[in-house]
């Protein structure tokens, strides 16, 4: 026991009301599914059934393409950017009301830890509705052209990682635009999605114009592949990303891709290094490493590396994992059986090559899926671990000596989505910056997110770009 | 590091070539690192040890032209006792005062087991000549002073005099005839969080037993950044040279939830190691009665008036 031992601070789930089953929001309503299978959602922290939520199949996908199809034609796609802009602005301001809620119900299905909820992925949701909302009517000046129309009726597939903030990334901007939406949350996380059915029903959005359909892999399959669909944005994985761009390789459907990711965090000799410490935990712990931008490959100057790794070391000792209610934890769960099984695989696969694992020392709690942060030393570019997308607390550290070989490392992967560089010098930053084939590149800062900024990937990151004026274009007959 | 640190006789350009040598502060990042740790939820029984363990962290200090011996005794009545209600709370550190007042409270103190500093070098600027400066420590000492919070040459530090800082420092050092030495480098006026860090390797390589933040006469005073990063200084200092330093944030801390956020950065910063009145201080006045108040409630559920503690 320390001396200063934090006693347990869990935020109250009193504010959540869980229904017990939850029915798809077809047409502004919540309808039930046409052939009446269902599956569970748990909470990934204790394994508790959470709520029974309904899995569409593909006469309840097509019923949810029809009402979008319907409000697109009669209602969304009339209607002045003015008025689609006032409805963005009341879902913004609904989400800001309820922003307790859904941290608590976002931390409960996800296993996240609540400060991050809390602090991160509910108040970039609002900002991002707030941000749309501000270009509905202004769309003419977005730089494509005097009169840009939207697309009709778009298909969403989203992931588990950032459940809320990713539907927003998607619905906001294709609102925004004049498009309908249906949009699959992830099997393992529909929760938020559904409740923010429930804000839509509040902020009087038209029935048809918002479609949620839960389920899985099948009842993706059956939105991307409907032909009524006239554009596809994914979010997940890039075998899945694949599969869908082939499916989509035989329609007119347009298509956008946010995949994978094996990012660079570069530490030169000159950085701020206790700065970079924290960027480098961020970079790979934020979100238990759930994250496609993150930093997952540190690569440090050799010149530093002792006293880096000493530094993080002595950091990861003081992460706090456990409950993801709990005020203070910084490390929540894994979020599913499944993707912890991956990232047992791939780390053992990492000691078999001969890389070096350590582990921060924790008690890890004996239900619900969790895994310790997890350093990788002596890792190659050969290796696995160095190559393949982890998805969890699992960093692999490697070394280089100067820029140019920074450069030349952090660009051999198939992946390019981020980047991070950490120096003092400004100059050898926008030299690795116009150097790194990554769609977003940090600069003594990592996994920053802001509405206005856009986000994509280079290579099997896929293509592109959400938030911004740029995130406008997916959405948009350009 | 420690090989160049270890050299026996400095001179401006090999004290500049060190403290430039030093890893560079990102200030974004370590304010946005102290916001986070501000953010801690300290609840029960993790709230009752850090109510204690600050009271029993504070100088207590009066630092105003106007005190009085009366003054100065009624702190020092407080000091000993904070809480006359419960005689379970802890007593403070130390008591801070002026050198002429020393004395005063030393014959309050005595035997008691809270300290006596004094602040003393032409405190707050430090504005006087050398020989001024160590009569001025020289004096505190002899009125019983067991504690000297000199200041640093600001004006020579940022000039990038750091040999005259380190020398005086090295010379009220030895005026202070083995009373603990704090050193307060008013960040205030430093303003630049590099500055910040080179600044409190300087004082701890020149001898210094506490770094402190501020005066209480210049805005800013202690802020959490700040404190930050002289909390890593501090631990890559005792890492590097094998000597722990103490560290004192001094000027606006007022509610016992700011107290708490300085635990909290000490504990996860620095480490437990520091979590003890050897070793971090907090300098404040009005802060004693907020964690008074605050115990009280924890103890027994209920808010009490101002009018239950005592106003010195």
């Amino acid at each position: 026991m320390g001396k200063f031992e934090y006693a347990p601070a869990p935020e109250s789930r009193a504010v959540v009301s869980l229904r017990e089953s939850y029915g798809l929001f077809i047409g502004g309503e919540f309808t039930p599914g046409v052939d009446g299978h269902a599956f569970k959602t748990i909470s990934p922290a204790t394994e508790e059934v959470l709520a029974e939520v309904t899995e569409a199949g593909p006469a309840d996908v097509d019923r949810a393409v029809i009402a979008a199809r319907k409000a697109y034609e009669h209602t969304w796609a009339l209607m002045p950017g003015t008025e689609r802009a006032k409805y963005l602005f009341r879902i913004a301001r609904i989400v800001q009301e309820r922003a307790r809620e859904l941290a608590v119900l976002e931390s409960l299905d996800n296993g996240k830890p609540i400060r991050e909820s809390r602090d991160v992925d509910i108040p970039l949701v609002a900002a991002h509705f707030f941000y749309y909302a501000g270009w509905a009517d202004k769309l003419e000046h977005a730089g494509f052209g005097p009169a840009p129309r939207p697309l009709g009726v778009v298909g969403q597939v989203i992931p588990w990682n950032f459940p809320l903030l990713m539907l927003a990334w998607k619905i906001a901007p294709a609102l925004a635009c004049g498009n309908t939406v249906v949009l699959k949350p992830a099997e393992t996380t529909p929760l938020t999605a559904l409740a923010f059915a429930e804000i839509c029903q509040q902020a009087d959005v038209p029935p048809g114009v918002v479609n949620i359909v839960t389920g899985a892999g099948e009842t993706g399959r059956a939105l991307v592949t409907h032909p009524g669909i006239d554009k596809v944005a994914f979010t997940g994985s890039t075998e899945v990303g694949k599969e869908i761009a082939r499916a989509c390789a035989h329609s007119r459907q347009k298509l956008t891709l946010e995949l994978g990711g094996k990012a660079a965090n570069i530490v030169f000799e000159d950085a701020p290094i206790d700065q970079a410490v924290e960027g480098i935990v961020n970079g790979i712990f934020f979100n238990q490493g759930h994250v496609c931008c993150a930093g997952s490959r540190l690569l440090v100057q050799e010149s530093v590396y002792t006293e880096v790794l000493a530094a993080l070391r002595r950091r990861l000792e003081t992460l706090r994992l456990g409950d993801p209610l709990d005020k203070n934890t910084d490390v929540g769960a894994i979020n599913s059986a499944a993707q912890l099984a991956k990232i047992r695989e791939l780390s053992q696969v990492g000691e078999a090559e001969g890389a070096q694992r350590w582990s921060a020392p924790c008690d890890l709690p004996v239900k619900g899926f969790w895994f310790p942060p997890t350093v990788f030393t002596g890792v190659s570019q050969a290796h696995r671990i160095a190559r393949e997308e982890i998805f969890g607390p699992v960093l692999s550290v490697l070394t280089f000596r100067t820029p140019a070989e920074a450069v030349e490392k952090a660009n051999n992967t198939p992946y390019g989505l981020s980047a991070g560089i950490w120096t003092d010098k400004g100059s050898l930053i926008l030299w690795m910056a116009s150097r790194l084939r990554a769609g977003v590149v940090w600069a003594n800062t990592f996994n920053k997110f802001d509405p206005t900024s856009p986000f994509g990937g280079y290579k099997e990151s896929g293509y592109g770009r959400e938030g911004g004026r740029h995130g406008l274009e997916a959405y948009l007959d350009v | 590091m420690s090989a160049l640190a270890d050299t026996p006789t400095w001179s401006d350009a090999s004290l500049r070539g060190f403290l430039h040598g030093l890893p560079g502060v990102d200030q974004v990042g370590a304010q946005a690192r102290a916001a986070m740790l501000a953010s801690r939820s300290i609840k029960t029984t993790a709230k009752q040890w850090a109510l204690d363990a600050a009271i029993s962290m504070i100088d207590l200090t009066t630092l105003e032209g106007q005190d009085t011996p009366g003054k100065v005794r009624a702190l020092c009545a407080k000091a000993k006792r904070p809480d006359p209600a419960d005689p379970s709370t802890p007593m403070v550190a130390a008591v801070c005062v002026y050198p002429d007042l020393a004395q005063v409270a030393a014959t309050e103190l005595n035997g008691s087991g809270v300290h006596v500093a004094s602040v003393a070098t032409a405190f707050p600027s430090g504005r006087a000549g050398l020989d001024v400066k160590l009569a001025d420590v020289k004096y505190a000492v002899a009125a019983g002073a067991d504690e000297v919070d000199m200041v640093i040459d600001r004006g020579a530090f940022l000039s990038g005099r750091y040999q005259q800082v380190f020398d005086e420092i090295t010379a009220v050092k030895q005026a202070s005839d083995g009373a603990h030495l704090k050193v307060i480098l008013e960040t205030g006026e430093l303003v630049t969080l590099d500055n910040v860090r080179r600044a409190s390797w300087l004082a701890m390589l020149a001898g210094a037993d506490f770094i402190k933040t501020s005066t209480g006469k210049v805005t800013p005073a202690a802020t959490l950044p700040v404190t930050l990063v002289m909390l890593e200084a501090v631990r890559d200092f005792r890492d590097a040279h094998g000597r722990q330093v103490g560290v004192k944030a001094a000027g606006g801390i007022r509610t016992a939830k700011d107290a708490l956020r300085y635990l909290v950065l000490v504990n996860e910063t620095a480490g437990e190691d520091w979590l003890d009145p050897r070793w971090f201080r907090l300098g404040a006045s009005s802060l004693l009665n907020d964690l008074l108040m605050q115990r009280t409630k924890l103890a027994t559920g209920r808010y009490s008036g101002p009018d239950y503690f005592t106003l010195d």
